[in-house]
């Protein structure tokens, strides 16, 4: 199942500058390995050891944070678009 | 002459050219500036900042520009005011507000970031500049942008308050209201700001932004003749302003402008419905679970704030604490800071009030010791939070009857 990933500023270096990738999965924790399988070094970027997402990346799944569904096991569906930001500031 | 050597990653450490850069590529981690503090205690002391301009630009060294300020030039140094009445009110002996509800020229603490952030985008040679914005910012970057002929565009939720709309609208910036929470806004501008070479002030330019809110913590040590209060309460949105005066009272200190370094306890505020930093700090964890904002303090209503994990590390360090407040104590503590100090707060300011009364009758803050409740905004541009409760003018016919039957029972 494929889905569309907006890769942020900081990422694009790892993925040929692109600003949209694809890539595979039944959840985002398997959407982020198949993403590392095509281009190895972005999950530990986005992920730490314990295979959660860092404190100060976020991660939406067709606009929600993943954080307010199943997190990195929440369920994706074929053409979903994820995406990656990192924390910013407000007021 | 500038003084700062460059950025670095708060995390991991790793260290950055000066550029409108914000996150680590490597961690993701929050960018900061480092300081030559070597070279500006050669040059920064208690008499020359004295003898410098009512602004937030006499403490210029320990802000992130290269060249002479350009924007702002007049933001900052707002009354610092002892609070006589409010203090007995709380029952509370040595009380200050800093009234950052006067602050030039919109009202509120974010001309302060804004002064920062446009001389920067100005130095690194923007013609664009933009936030995402809960009101004050957008009004700040409006008037400044206006000021310094850069185009501005303004990204705000479209539930806003009239008069957080208005404030932008009258400087001509182009203001896009966006449907969805400020967290949706902002998710929407990290986007944009990826594809347009635009000055995002809290993005992009967010470390040189950001350091214009220490500002606001040097004014209370200078005001307080060189020390520092014993408590201090403060609004907490993003909870970038907390962990800005914390670093603003370490510089003072590591620069040798105070003669003891601060013991402040730092207690943060939050409105009931949009409290994850509160949540973090009661329950003492580290990590910040992003809620959906429901509270009439909009200017606070950020429910995935970027600097809660800082903001409740600064708490827990200072070993303070935070507490959260209804609507209903919102528009109390409005009311009563009104009728005690004759300051019209917003309702950012509402929250810090009552989130102090809480904490006094709590025992949490103690009665004789300094307290500095942070005032952050002004009350002219949310009215419509209060006007269901202030009653309304007595009608009278133009005789002096109709004047003495309507007042009878005050006459």
């Amino acid at each position: 199942m494929s889905v569309k990933i907006n890769i942020p500023t900081p990422l694009k270096k790892l993925v040929e500058n692109q600003s949209t990738i694809s890539a595979d999965g039944e959840n985002i924790l398997e959407v982020i390995n198949d993403m590392d399988r095509q281009y190895p070094g972005i999950k530990e970027r986005i992920c730490d050891e314990q295979d959660k997402v860092r404190r100060f990346v976020n991660i939406y799944l067709n606009g929600e944070d993943i954080r307010f569904m199943d997190a990195e096991q929440s369920k994706v569906a074929p053409d979903d678009e994820i995406s990656i930001i990192p924390a910013i500031a407000g007021g | 002459m500038s003084y700062v050597l460059g950025l670095k990653c708060r995390e991991c450490g790793k260290q950055y050219e000066k550029a409108p850069i914000y996150v680590c590529e490597f961690c993701f981690g929050p960018l900061e500036i480092e300081y030559d503090y070597q070279a500006i205690g050669k040059k920064l002391t208690r008499d020359i900042i004295s003898q410098r301009g009512h602004n937030l630009w006499r403490y210029r060294e320990l802000l992130p520009i290269d060249k002479e300020p350009t924007v702002g030039l007049y933001s900052g140094y707002t009354p610092l005011i002892k609070a006589h009445k409010l203090a007995d009110a709380l029952g509370v002996k040595k009380l200050y507000i800093k009234d950052d509800s006067v602050c030039h020229p919109t009202f509120s603490f974010k001309d302060r970031v804004v002064a920062v952030a446009l001389s920067k985008a100005r130095e690194f040679g923007f013609d664009t500049v933009a936030c995402a914005s809960t009101g004050n910012l957008g009004n700040a970057v409006s008037a400044h942008a206006a000021q310094a002929q850069l185009r501005g565009f303004i990204f705000i939720p479209a539930d806003l308050e009239l008069g957080k709309v208005v404030g932008s609208l009258i400087y001509a910036p182009h203001l896009v209201a966006v449907e969805g929470n400020y967290d949706q806004v902002n998710r929407l501008c990290s986007e944009i700001a990826r594809d347009y070479k635009w000055a995002f002030v809290n993005i992009n330019l967010r470390p040189f932004y950001a350091e214009g809110s220490k500002t606001y913590g040097f004014e209370i040590a200078e005001q307080l003749g060189w020390k520092y209060p014993d408590h201090i309460v403060v609004p907490a949105a993003s909870g970038s302003l907390i962990t800005k005066i914390y670093k603003g009272f370490k510089e003072f200190y590591q620069l040798k402008l105070t003669d003891t370094p601060p013991k402040t306890k730092f207690y943060a505020a939050q409105g009931k419905g949009c409290s994850p930093i509160i949540t973090a700090i009661k329950e003492n964890k580290d990590a910040i679970r992003p809620v959906k904002p429901v509270t009439i303090a909009k200017s606070l209503a950020i429910g995935n704030p970027a600097d809660g994990y800082y903001s409740t590390q600064v708490v827990r360090k200072t070993k303070g604490y935070g507490e959260e407040v209804t609507n209903e104590e919102i528009i109390d503590g409005i009311k009563l800071l009104a009728q005690t100090e004759g300051i019209f707060t917003e309702t950012a300011g509402g929250v810090t009030v009552a989130v102090a009364k809480k904490l006094i009758e709590q025992g949490v803050i103690p009665p004789d010791e300094s307290i500095v409740i942070c005032i952050t905004g002004n009350g002219l541009k949310t009215m419509d939070a209060v006007t269901a409760n202030i009653g309304k003018p007595v009608e009278i016919e133009p005789n002096l009857d109709s004047f003495k039957k309507a007042m009878c029972d005050y006459l």
